[in-house]
């Protein structure tokens, strides 16, 4: 119903007093010109008639209030209502048309708000869009360069000034992971994003260089780069090139300031002995060929002394042949030892040997020969140049095919020594290894139609490899066999983990970059801001107390408000008690799957490394903390950071809620579960419901850790113990 | 008066040409196998001059070179360095140390013998 209007009221009395003025005084002026008898006729004829009179003044004013009505509904609330519209409009970004009414003008301009609205709109449309595309080539060129960092062979860093890591490519995590002195343990990293590359390096090591760094900034240097080489917990030589990380300038006069540093490492480990040893073999050849040589020169000159007696020239010739053996035994020494060291070296390449068999297969296929299964220890790697290689096994192929007209050929790879394998070239045939054979090794080889100026000796030299023709009479085989040199095992350790690893452009967070080491106390901190470690354990049962061990720990971090896909803990543990029967069907764990684990007392120390600096969250904290706390005495290892209970928040944030189990609130948060009931997937389960939590929390005035801490020790959950 | 040569060096097969060649030249030879035992002998008898070895057991001649300098009694020992560090570093080491000339291995016998003569006839 439409409300009284005063204002109509207020009209229509108006116009009455109006009216009821002007007939009072217009009534007294005719009156007063009257003459008695016409102002008794007045009265007789009007009199009686007076409620008509006043009737129709009452009429006309109920006319006079519609009219009102109307015109302040048309001219005056239509225009307030569309102020009102208007002016929600413009406080939000409600997209709606407003329906025009009241006067033309009115309707006018509303047509004119709404034309307004509009464009606001598309201008809202065009701009969003903009930004989306904007972002998403800033995205596009982040993971970018994050997939070609992991493709650098080269092991490289960024940090922010406070050290903090905001990227790192593949390589560096595994050449870090090899050195860690900590047991490899749930694939414990040193470097994560946003752990302090001060675990790694001395800090002094790191400021200085970029005290030097700075120095030559300031000086205008183009480059300015610094290096040290330290060495590593597990004795490894690192040299480390640091370069500085330098702010974009919007002024191009000003001097660019460093905001970080990249650091890119190489193990010099191997370098280092070699370049050693080079250096004693040439020292032990001149200094130590020296003194011989000096002895023989001595001995041959007093020789030609007449006063020498027999007994003297005896004992010269004596030392002649000594210091002759001497010589000739440092030489053969040197040959034989350095032999690998000193070779000029042909850039050889770490190759799996599987890979190198399946691209010579295609290669000699490619000739239209039928090349068998081949018989290949896959484990090998092998140190190849594996072009020339496989040009060499081409070569030789087509020379067996066009001279013998062997069709069909084999290749086997098999290891040798501990620095060799076999890499094999077979065929049935009746040839004999004769120099025709042999004689291939040195002619320039033929490849299809194609003459190359390589010969095969060449491609073995290059190896510093062999070659040689064999006969197995038994399966009436032939073969050559090349020897070639295996790649040593710390590399094939990197390659195998490298492959495993898919390259995935993810260990990155420039968001770091802004952010500066915290003078607060964790507990003031922002729960947006902090580092978390969120975990969960199976054990063997509820009770610790009791005897109750844990089986298996996940962990997972969030760093920036990020869950870190690829910094995860996942290690089972040999609980040295039988697990229950009942229990298995819960986590899955067979007894013989933890047989040959680590004990938690190893561990223990590499979750307690996973988790430093960060607080820990768990779902129903109250009772893994117990398990880790139980574990105190005995390992030494104290979890002393600030624990948050998922459990304890969800009831913060739902209090009506009945269930509280991991499982609910996933549901609640619409989160999908994969392989709940192993301590990792659970972990992961728990970091995506904290995740959403910390945006809930905020809007219920819980910001802080403290807050958040306190909220949770209020809710009913908290008086629950283990 | 017969001068008296000191030679110290750890490899028998110098010595016996060494000693020769000194003893040839009329000169009273002392013998020593290492640095310290160098170094004792000196201490027992002061020699006219010393033939040094440097990379000597126990201690170098640059051990030798540089605790006989220190000793007011032995500034002006004439010594002879032979040796086959033939870096630049360790020829101005030596000589930093107090030797009073080196000789590089191998080296000509007459040449030493001419060098020992020179030094003591210096010194005389």
């Amino acid at each position: 119903m439409k409300k009284f209007d005063p204002r109509v009221a207020l009209g229509v009395a108006i116009i009455g007093v109006i009216c009821l003025v002007w007939l009072l005084v217009t009534g007294g002026l005719i009156w007063s010109t009257l003459a008695e008898s016409e102002r008794s006729a007045i009265v007789n004829a009007v009199g009686p008639r007076l409620f008509l009179l006043i009737g129709m003044w009452a009429i006309s004013l109920v006319a006079v209030g519609a009219a009102l009505r109307w015109l302040v509904g048309y001219f005056m609330t239509a225009p307030a209502r569309l102020y009102e519209e208007a002016q929600v409009l413009l406080g939000t970004n409600v997209k709606r048309q407003l329906v025009p009414s009241g006067s033309l003008e009115n309707r006018q301009l509303t047509n004119l708000i709404n034309q307004l609205v509009q464009q606001r709109e598309s201008l809202h449309e065009e701009m969003d869009s903009r930004v989306q595309e904007a972002s998403r080539n800033t995205e596009l060129e982040k993971s970018r360069l994050a997939a070609l960092m992991s493709e650098l062979t080269k092991s490289v860093v960024v940090c922010n000034l406070d050290g903090r890591i905001l990227l790192y490519n593949n390589r560096a995590r595994m050449q870090f992971r090899t050195f860690s002195s900590t047991p490899t343990v749930g694939g414990v990293e040193m470097i994560g994003l946003g752990r302090s590359i001060y675990a790694v390096f001395e800090r002094t090591l790191v400021a200085h260089a970029l005290e030097n760094i700075q120095r030559r900034l300031q000086r205008g240097a183009a480059t300015p780069s610094a290096q040290f080489v330290t060495t590593t917990p597990s004795g490894q030589l690192l040299r480390v090139q640091v370069a500085p990380v330098r702010a974009i300038l919007e002024n191009t006069t000003d001097k660019p300031e460093m905001t970080g540093f990249v650091l890119m490492l190489d193990n010099i480990t191997r370098d280092f002995e070699v370049e050693s040893y080079k250096d004693r073999a040439l020292s032990t050849l001149t200094e130590g060929s020296r003194a011989a040589l000096g002895n023989m020169q001595a001995a041959l000159e007093v020789l030609e002394y007449p006063e020498v007696d027999d007994a003297m020239h005896k004992r010269l010739l004596d030392v002649l042949r000594d210091e002759t053996q001497v010589l000739a035994k440092r030489i053969t020494d040197l040959k034989t030892s350095s032999a690998e060291n000193f070779m000029s070296r042909w850039p050889l390449e770490d190759m799996l040997g599987a890979d190198l068999i399946a691209a010579t297969t295609k290669r000699i296929e490619s000739l239209g020969l039928v090349v068998e299964e081949p018989e290949i220890d896959k484990s090998l790697w092998l140190k190849v140049e594996s072009f020339s290689l496989m040009q060499a096994f081409q070569g030789l192929a087509q020379r067996l095919h066009s001279v013998f007209g062997v069709q069909s050929m084999r290749l086997r790879l098999q290891g040798a020594n501990t620095n060799h394998v076999h890499l094999d070239l077979m065929w049935h045939g009746e040839a004999k290894c004769t120099e025709q054979l042999v004689g291939w090794e040195v002619e320039p080889l033929k490849i299809g139609n194609e003459s190359t100026s390589l010969t095969v000796q060449d491609v073995i030299e290059r190896h510093s490899g062999a070659l040689w023709c064999e006969r197995d009479n038994d399966k009436g085989l032939v073969f050559f066999r090349f020897v070639l040199p295996l790649a040593s095992p710390q590399e094939q350790l990197d390659n195998a983990a490298l492959l495993k690893t898919e390259s995935r452009p993810e260990y990155y967070d420039f968001d770091l970059f802004q952010s500066t080491e915290q003078s607060r106390s964790l507990e003031d901190c922002n729960l947006t801001e902090l580092a978390y470690t969120v975990f969960d354990t199976e054990t063997t049962g509820l009770n610790p107390a009791q005897g109750d061990e844990i089986i298996q720990m996940g962990a997972m971090r969030i760093v920036n408000g990020k869950l870190l896909q690829n910094e995860g803990f996942d290690q089972l543990v040999d609980p040295k008690r039988k697990i229950p029967p009942e229990s298995i069907p819960i986590h899955g764990i067979q007894p013989e799957m933890v047989k040959g684990q680590p004990t938690i007392d190893k561990v223990l120390p590499a979750f307690h490394a996973f988790a430093k600096d960060t607080v820990l969250v768990a779902h129903n904290a109250a009772f893994d903390m117990r398990f880790l706390q139980l574990k105190e005495q005995s390992t030494g290892i104290v979890f002393e950071q600030p624990v948050l209970d998922t459990l304890l928040l969800s009831a913060v944030l739902h209090p009506n809620q009945a269930s509280h189990r991991l499982e609910a609130i996933a549901e609640r948060f619409n989160i999908t579960i994969l392989g709940r009931h192993t301590a990792m997937g659970d972990a992961m389960v728990t970091a995506e419901v904290f995740l959403r939590m910390i945006p809930l929390l905020a809007e219920q005035g819980i910001y802080t850790l403290r807050q958040a801490r306190e909220a949770a020790q209020k809710t009913y959950y908290a008086r629950l113990k283990y | 008066m017969s001068h008296t040569v000191l030679i110290a060096d750890d490899e028998p097969n110098i010595l016996i040409s060494l000693e020769f060649l000194m003893k040839r030249e009329g000169f009273r030879v002392l013998v020593a196998h290492n640095g310290q035992e160098a170094l004792d002998q000196i201490a027992n008898e002061t020699p006219s001059l010393i033939l040094l070895d440097v990379m000597m057991p126990k201690k170098t001649g640059f051990d030798v070179c540089q605790e006989l300098r220190a000793q007011e009694a032995y500034q002006n020992i004439p010594i002879l360095i032979l040796t086959a560090k033939g870096r630049d570093t360790d020829i101005a080491k030596g000589m930093a140390l107090g030797a009073n000339d080196y000789m590089l291995k191998p080296f000509s016998t007459k040449e030493l013998v001419q060098k020992v003569r020179d030094m003591l006839g210096s010194v005389a």
